[in-house]
């Protein structure tokens, strides 16, 4: 643990990112983004309530809703672009080889680029928690719900960031991990969903024989969108549509653990066996 | 101090390495020659466990590249042909970082990095932005950052490429200090009579196979078995150029711009060569003096690898 706290690794990428510019711009259009949609959601659900200008503490929680599946559309959109190019970039600039000279472990690489490059979005969603506190003005929200959330995307973080990172050491190229890494990123979050949708209307579509027919299908690509897991801890009856639909009572969120803590592991392990080359001897 | 057996690396159908054995004393500075693709940044990889060998074994101080690749990076400094920098970080934050990586503590590394900064003539540069020096100040810094961890072997790719001729100059005074220092190093070059000057031993390789090894003369010997003598008489030459016309091992005698001097190749052995002196001074011809001619690196080079396409 104390080789990760005073990585050097660790200690440039952050002196690296905190010097230059952009990196708090980019804090301050994250920022504005998510305040944009808060303030908007106000003014639009004030004036829907027949513009009497008020503001319900239900439609607090609709708003926690809409806030947080946002924040998970950002996370998802942005972590494959901070963490795909991490290996292939240093390929790239022609400094991995010096790097992969010295005496650092290929793990301790590894966490490190992948710990530097997340913090940086824990950094924007640490800086987005006082837009948050709109939610709490209108009530309809415990804080329990808001660190099961704030938990669940630091977890996706983390496993979204490891494919990064895997492709990014896998790949040479950083513009082909990148495009790589969305497409997989694009896949877990968009395509899971397209198929649970496809498999439950199918179940739907044979369900006339008088008993509640089930598909087990549908539970496997839901248990893997990220999507479908936040609203389920949103609105129960979701997983009991899917429960009832695919006739598996398992809970969704225990599967979304297991099923990401070993793509996590996956990841790390094959992209620190995928640093270096292969030197023992056959 | 290094040991290369029977090293090869092949790509699919192409051979980059061809059962190359190699054997560099501690202490000794090692010049590779060869043309672009002959397999030079290859071997260095292996040696630097950046690439794994298809077959054979190289050993680092003892320590076989592929089996103790951790310890044979601590016995090494590599700097690559090509190598980049970190923006927005200045050169003391570069060595730190290398230092760090090493597992250097931070009190000894700034005991250290003034020394090699020094050591490089960089030390009006230690609060510099890395990206901002120029190449020959970057190389020279990657020479700092190859020696932070005080290793016993240097690999050095091209150390030279791209600079100006002050800084190649610069170069050579800082590697003819490390060798001082008794540093054990490998280094390939394009600048041929650089490294006739500078190294001990010389490699010359050829599509991945070491045609070639030893001082600059044993190789022109080796390979071409001649030598070239430079006579220089007091007075007429006329008549000492007729005795050595006479000479069954001298080949293409030509009289020098000055009148007094005369060069020939010779083909005998070293005995018949003294011989020849012997024969000249009891004949009263006015030598003044007998030397071989200092050798063209470039042209042996160029002789060596002659006719050879690169694939």
């Amino acid at each position: 643990m104390k080789n990760l706290v005073v990585n050097p690794v660790l200690n440039k990428e952050f002196k690296l990112r905190f010097r230059s510019f952009k990196s708090y711009l980019g804090v301050l259009f994250y920022l504005l983004a998510l305040g944009l949609i808060i303030v908007g959601f106000i003014f639009i659900e004030s004036l829907s309530n027949n513009m009497q200008g008020f503001f319900k503490p239900d439609q607090s929680r609709t708003m926690f809703m809409v806030l947080s599946i946002l924040q998970l559309g950002l996370i998802l959109f942005i972590t494959p672009g901070l963490t795909a190019g991490v290996i292939s970039s240093e390929r790239e600039r022609q400094t991995l080889n010096i790097m992969l000279t010295t005496t650092q472990s290929s793990s301790s690489i590894i966490l490190s680029k992948l710990i530097s490059s997340i913090s940086y979005l824990i950094l924007l969603i640490a800086a987005s928690l006082p837009l948050y506190s709109f939610v709490f003005l209108f009530g309809g929200i415990s804080p329990g719900q808001l660190l099961t959330t704030m938990g669940f995307y630091l977890f996706t973080i983390l496993v979204y960031g490891s494919l990064g990172v895997l492709f990014s050491t896998l790949i040479r190229k950083t513009i082909v991990s990148m495009v790589t890494t969305y497409g997989v990123t694009l896949f877990l979050a968009g395509g899971t969903a397209f198929l649970t949708l496809i498999f439950m209307q199918l179940t739907n579509a044979y369900g006339y024989s008088g008993t509640q027919p089930t598909n087990p299908l549908a539970y496997f690509p839901a248990m893997l969108n990220p999507v479908i897991i936040l609203m389920s801890t949103f609105e129960p009856e979701m997983t009991n549509e899917i429960t009832r639909s695919t006739g598996i009572e398992f809970p969704l969120w225990i599967s979304y653990l297991i099923s990401y803590t070993l793509i996590f592991i996956g990841a790390i392990l094959l992209s620190i066996k995928k640093l270096r080359p292969n030197m023992k001897k056959g | 101090m290094i040991e290369i057996m029977d090293l090869s690396k092949r790509y699919g159908k192409f051979t980059a390495l061809d059962s190359l054995n190699l054997n560099i004393e501690k202490g000794s500075v090692f010049g590779f020659v060869g043309q672009n693709g002959a397999g030079k940044s290859t071997t260095f990889s292996i040696l630097a466990t950046l690439l794994a060998p298809t077959s054979g074994s190289a050993y680092v101080n003892g320590y076989d590249v592929q089996k103790d690749s951790k310890l044979v990076r601590k016995q090494i400094g590599y700097m690559p042909d090509f190598f980049g920098v970190y923006d927005q970080l200045k050169a003391d934050e570069y060595l730190h970082f290398y230092g760090a990586s090493y597992g250097i503590p931070f009190a000894e590394r700034e005991k250290l990095i003034p020394q090699l900064l020094d050591l490089v003539n960089l030390s009006n540069k230690r609060e510099s932005y890395v990206d901002l020096l120029s190449r020959g100040m970057k190389q020279r810094l990657c020479l700092a950052r190859c020696l932070i961890h005080d290793p016993e072997v240097l690999i050095l790719d091209e150390p030279a490429s791209g600079l100006d001729p002050r800084a190649r100059v610069e170069m050579r005074e800082i590697l003819k200090e490390l060798k001082s220092m008794g540093k054990t190093i490998l280094i390939s070059s394009h600048i041929l009579p650089e490294l006739a000057e500078m190294c001990d031993t010389i490699g010359i390789i050829d599509q991945g196979k070491l045609v070639a090894q030893g001082s600059v003369a044993d190789i022109q010997s080796q390979l071409r078995g001649e030598r070239l003598i430079i006579v220089k008489v007091h007075g007429s030459s006329e008549k000492a150029v007729s005795f050595f016309e006479d000479d069954p091992n001298i080949f293409k005698l030509a009289l020098l711009e000055d009148g007094a001097s005369f060069q020939f190749i010779y083909k005998g052995t070293a005995e018949e060569q003294t011989e020849l002196l012997k024969r000249a001074i009891l004949n009263n011809l006015a030598i003044t003096s007998f030397a071989e001619a200092e050798t063209d690196l470039e042209d042996v080079f160029m002789e060596i690898t002659k006719g050879v396409e690169l694939t």
